[in-house]
């Protein structure tokens, strides 16, 4: 377990580096994901590598790691019940706006693309 | 004992002993529900920690201090994102391109949207600049939150619901649309509902859940890259 942490952390770590010294805002994190993909392709990893282990076992509560943060809720309950209608307009019609136009634009291009072929 | 009290109150091995227990009340239901989308273990644990600290008067400032080590792992978590999009990269053939399209336009789309709509129900100028980034995953929209002068905190908390919302809703919703092919309902969900959703189309199925994280991954990169040209005519 430590082994694969450790593939994970120093990937992250490689990430927030690569981040900080461009002066970008992409997230470290997505950095270090890109990095871990590059590594598992390049050296052909398999299922019982520490890294894929530790990893498909933090994957599979990736839900857990939210609580920390959706527990904030709590602290903003007055200022969501004040503005309570205008945010869920807001949260509600741009979350459907978004994946309607990636759903739409991805079918759109794809069946394009198919018919070019 | 009053002593013992305020101990437990504020002590990390409790907050953190009630979050895994709330988490496993959540895992449970969605086990013993047969996979309800209401039963998101990340809902009901949020639902039940949320009514704890009230109840027992503990403030968010000492809970989040005290659970640090869970949101700590969101960063190695999201680096394991690459692992079942190792196993699932094949099928990006033919689809590279209409991704890449899509997740940028949708991404303008959230932005956009969120703030128009916020500007038409409501008007409050520090609430639009909190609720622009949301699309993008928890710590991401923070960070560009903050760029923007909102507030930090309050944009995880819009973050958390709309991934909620995705979890719950987003699966039937594709249904109702006659979106069949996997890849395209997994980037779906994770660009509107970064890690949340992504957590639950990798519970249902391999191919929607790695593709869900690489939605996740772009939508964070595109959203960092045209907020801030967004702003400039938003704001």
């Amino acid at each position: 377990m430590i082994a694969g942490l450790l593939w994970l952390l120093g990937c992250q770590l490689v990430g927030e580096v690569v981040v900080r010294l461009l002066d970008v805002t992409v997230p470290g994190p997505v950095v270090g994901m890109v990095l871990l993909l590059a590594v598992l392709r390049v050296r052909h990893l398999d299922d019982e590598h520490p890294v894929v282990v530790t990893g498909t076992r933090l994957l599979d509560h990736l839900q857990l790691l939210f609580v920390p943060a959706g527990v904030g809720v709590v602290a903003y309950a007055a200022l969501l019940r004040d503005h309570a209608a205008g945010l869920t307009l807001a949260l509600v019609g741009s979350w459907l706006a978004g994946l309607l136009v990636v759903v739409g634009t991805i079918t759109l291009l794809a069946r394009r693309r198919a018919v070019d072929d | 004992m009053t002593e013992t009290w305020e101990w437990a109150r504020s002590s990390p091995l409790f907050l953190l002993t009630a979050t895994l227990a709330a988490y496993r009340v959540g895992v449970w239901l969605r086990d013993r529900t047969g996979g309800h989308p209401l039963a998101q273990p990340a809902l009901v644990a949020i639902v039940l920690v949320g009514a704890l600290i009230t109840l027992l008067d503990i403030d968010y400032a000492t809970y989040r201090n005290g659970t640090e080590i869970i949101a700590f792992l969101l960063g190695p978590a999201t680096v394991a994102l690459a692992i079942p999009l190792h196993r699932q990269l094949h099928r990006l053939a033919g689809l590279l391109i209409p991704m890449l399209v899509g997740i940028v336009l949708g991404a303008v789309a959230s932005v956009t949207t969120a703030v128009l709509l916020l500007r038409l129900a409501d008007g409050d100028d520090l609430l639009e600049r909190t609720v622009a980034a949301k699309a993008a995953t928890t710590p991401v929209s923070i960070a560009l939150t903050e760029n923007l002068d909102g507030v930090g905190p309050l944009a995880a908390v819009f973050a958390i619901l709309v991934g909620v919302l995705g979890a719950v809703v987003g699966p039937s919703l594709l249904d109702r649309l006659g979106v069949r092919d996997p890849r395209i309902r997994g980037l779906a969900v994770g660009s509107v509902s970064h890690g949340i959703g992504t957590a639950r189309m990798l519970h249902d199925d391999e191919t929607q859940g790695a593709f869900s994280g690489l939605a996740m991954g772009l939508t964070a990169l595109a959203t960092s890259l045209i907020l801030p040209l967004l702003a400039l005519a938003l704001f």
